[in-house]
């Protein structure tokens, strides 16, 4: 006990790893738990004082339950398509729009800029009556068009690339065109290479969004060929189709998963991008 | 309710509040800095920024002026109705039980979830800030809820909480109950549920803020106030608080404002009624039964109380911002 009074810092330094060890049972441990009790085999107990956190008997049969009860395959490749279509469009044209509103000296700009402020001040619940009406008018709805297109492009977006881009000083641009480089070859060459970081958060963002978005699909679509996998997933949970919970377990595994994938790989430039201002 | 789609909108998931406006913008002839502007003819900015601002207008800024017109009208989906009501929706939301129950689950949530989301993710940013080895790995951990897509963890967190599930199971073997909480059934319990996973999900995302807000606290306030004798707590209260109290404010605003947008967490752990008799469903969701159904949808109505949440949303901003303001005396 003299130790542990003597060793202060020692003493700090476990405090804090058992903290960090209690907060990782709080937000993995479910998942974790979930994974486990997929892998189990109807032998294995899954609720009940009998149930065990690991498997006795690991399987991967729920799985294959689970792409036979419902075109899983179909769900993902819809998210897929989902997730392609918004990250494209909201890379492309807000990075084109945060370039100019970052350059100065053009009328109009403060007018764009506002209107960007004032589309952020509506959450979306108290739009989606108004948008459902304009999507089915344009004949649209009950399609991935219809999904994707409101939410193809974001404030948001447009102003996490223009603060990279202001970050550009205009010594640089001036130079660059003393060189005879024109618009398009400063903002591809100059513009866009200091703009990475922040566009790996916008990438990553769109893409999670859009994997993980329910509310607006499950207004827009009706057709099962077109449900994605938050869509899918509902619907296997909420039918009599999954008796098994087990098969329910691996669906939504299965939609953890990618992303989880995805973010690991890109988190060394998503930490770097959300420590250098691109979120704030 | 961590990123969504719509990023476009003041959502929970966004970095959106805070943003420097550009200089300049009310002058009414802009004087370029840069020697570029001088050469660009006056069109090209906006062929640059055509799509974004069309997309933004039509599905940003246009739908709310088109609410508030729908909600005095007796419109239907896919067309039909239109013709003006008055304020007969408005008078009907009023009258209507099943509206200000929406309401007060909305508010609840709110009450209970924005403290949670206020005060965890500044304790976890605490912990997480100081880079002792392996650190990377506990900040991918704690943000891996945040990704992982909301209806799979919903349906995690439904079979956690199951009659016999794990948490009932748990708690039923020390002993602390007899027989399994109704986590699921029970109204009050259902939105309580549903609020601890928001905040679970939720952890991640705000401890960022808070991570890049620690950054600016002065690192000798903390030095002071230990060989004053202030213990871990009292340098918590004293010192990390309120040099990340806008921090704090924007994050009060964002998680409220998040909570008021609720509607998967509901729909996926007490089903597609919203709980016993729907009476557990928030506004989102009193929005889409009113109004999107397809046959018996009533789109005038579903606007007024479209309109509703709008103004619940703004006086929740305003007030927390006066409350912060407040702090600031």
């Amino acid at each position: 006990m003299t130790w542990w009074r003597t060793h202060g810092r020692t003493r700090a330094l476990v405090t804090r790893y058992v903290l960090l060890l209690v907060v990782l049972a709080i937000s993995v441990g479910p998942l974790l738990w979930q994974f486990f009790s997929s892998l189990k085999g109807p032998q294995d107990a899954l609720y009940g004082s009998s149930a065990t956190f690991f498997p006795a008997n690991p399987t991967f049969a729920a799985y294959q339950t689970v792409f036979e009860q419902v075109p899983m395959g179909m769900y993902i490749r819809n998210s897929l398509i989902m997730c392609l279509l918004t990250v494209f469009s909201q890379v492309v044209f807000p990075t084109l729009a945060g370039y100019m509103l970052s350059r100065q000296g053009w009328r109009g700009r403060g007018v764009f800029y506002w209107v960007l402020i004032i589309s952020m001040m509506f959450p979306f619940e108290s739009i989606m009556v108004s948008l459902y009406t304009q999507i089915t008018d344009l004949g649209l709805d009950d399609s991935f068009i219809g999904v994707w297109l409101p939410g193809a492009i974001a404030a948001v977006n447009v102003l996490i690339t223009r603060a990279a881009f202001s970050a550009v000083p205009n010594e640089v641009e001036d130079a660059a065109m003393l060189d005879g480089a024109g618009e398009v070859r400063r903002f591809w060459k100059i513009y866009l290479p200091a703009a990475r970081g922040a566009m790996v958060v916008v990438v990553i963002n769109s893409f999670i969004a859009a994997w993980d978005d329910f509310l607006w699909p499950f207004i827009v679509l009706r057709s099962e060929e077109l449900y994605t996998l938050s869509l899918g997933l509902s619907r296997l949970a909420s039918s009599s189709l999954s008796y098994d919970p087990r098969v329910t377990m691996a669906g939504s595994i299965i939609a953890i998963v990618p992303i989880l994938v995805l973010f690991v790989a890109l988190q060394r430039y998503f930490f770097k991008g959300v420590e250098s201002g691109a979120v704030k | 309710m961590a990123t969504d789609v719509y990023a476009g909108t003041l959502a929970a998931g966004e970095p959106a509040a805070k943003v420097t406006r550009p200089s300049r913008t009310r002058s009414r002839r802009p004087r370029p800095t840069s020697g570029a502007a001088l050469y660009r003819p006056w069109w090209t900015p906006w062929l640059w920024v055509a799509p974004a601002i069309i997309v933004i207008g039509v599905f940003g800024v246009f739908p709310f002026l088109n609410t508030i017109v729908l909600s005095f009208t007796d419109a239907r989906p896919l067309g039909g109705g239109g013709d003006w009501v008055g304020l007969d929706n408005y008078s009907r939301m009023v009258a209507d039980p099943a509206f200000w129950l929406a309401v007060r689950n909305s508010v609840l949530y709110a009450v209970v979830a924005v403290p949670l989301l206020v005060v965890l993710p500044l304790m976890l940013a605490q912990l997480v800030y100081k880079k002792v080895p392996a650190i990377g790995f506990f900040r991918t951990a704690f943000y891996a809820p945040v990704v992982a897509s909301m209806v799979a963890v919903a349906l995690v967190w439904q079979n956690l909480v199951s009659e016999n599930g794990p948490v009932n199971t748990a708690l039923m073997q020390v002993g602390i109950i007899h027989s399994p909480i109704p986590f699921l059934s029970d109204t009050t319990l259902l939105l309580l549920t549903a609020v601890a996973l928001t905040v679970w999900k939720g952890l991640g995302w705000y401890m960022i803020f808070y991570l890049s807000a620690l950054a600016s606290v002065p690192k000798d306030l903390y030095e002071a106030a230990s060989l004053d004798g202030a213990g871990t707590f009292r340098q918590f209260v004293h010192v990390t608080v309120p040099g990340v109290r806008l921090t704090m404010l924007l994050v009060g605003i964002m998680s409220g404002i998040g909570s008021l947008r609720v509607f998967t967490e509901i729909y996926i752990l007490g089903g597609a009624t919203g709980g016993v008799g729907g009476q557990a469903r928030t506004l989102p969701f009193y929005i889409r039964d009113v109004a999107l159904d397809p046959i018996s949808g009533n789109v005038g109505y579903g606007a007024a109380i479209s309109v509703a949440l709008f103004v619940l949303t703004i006086g929740l901003a305003v007030a927390s911002h006066k409350l912060g303001s407040k702090e600031e005396d």
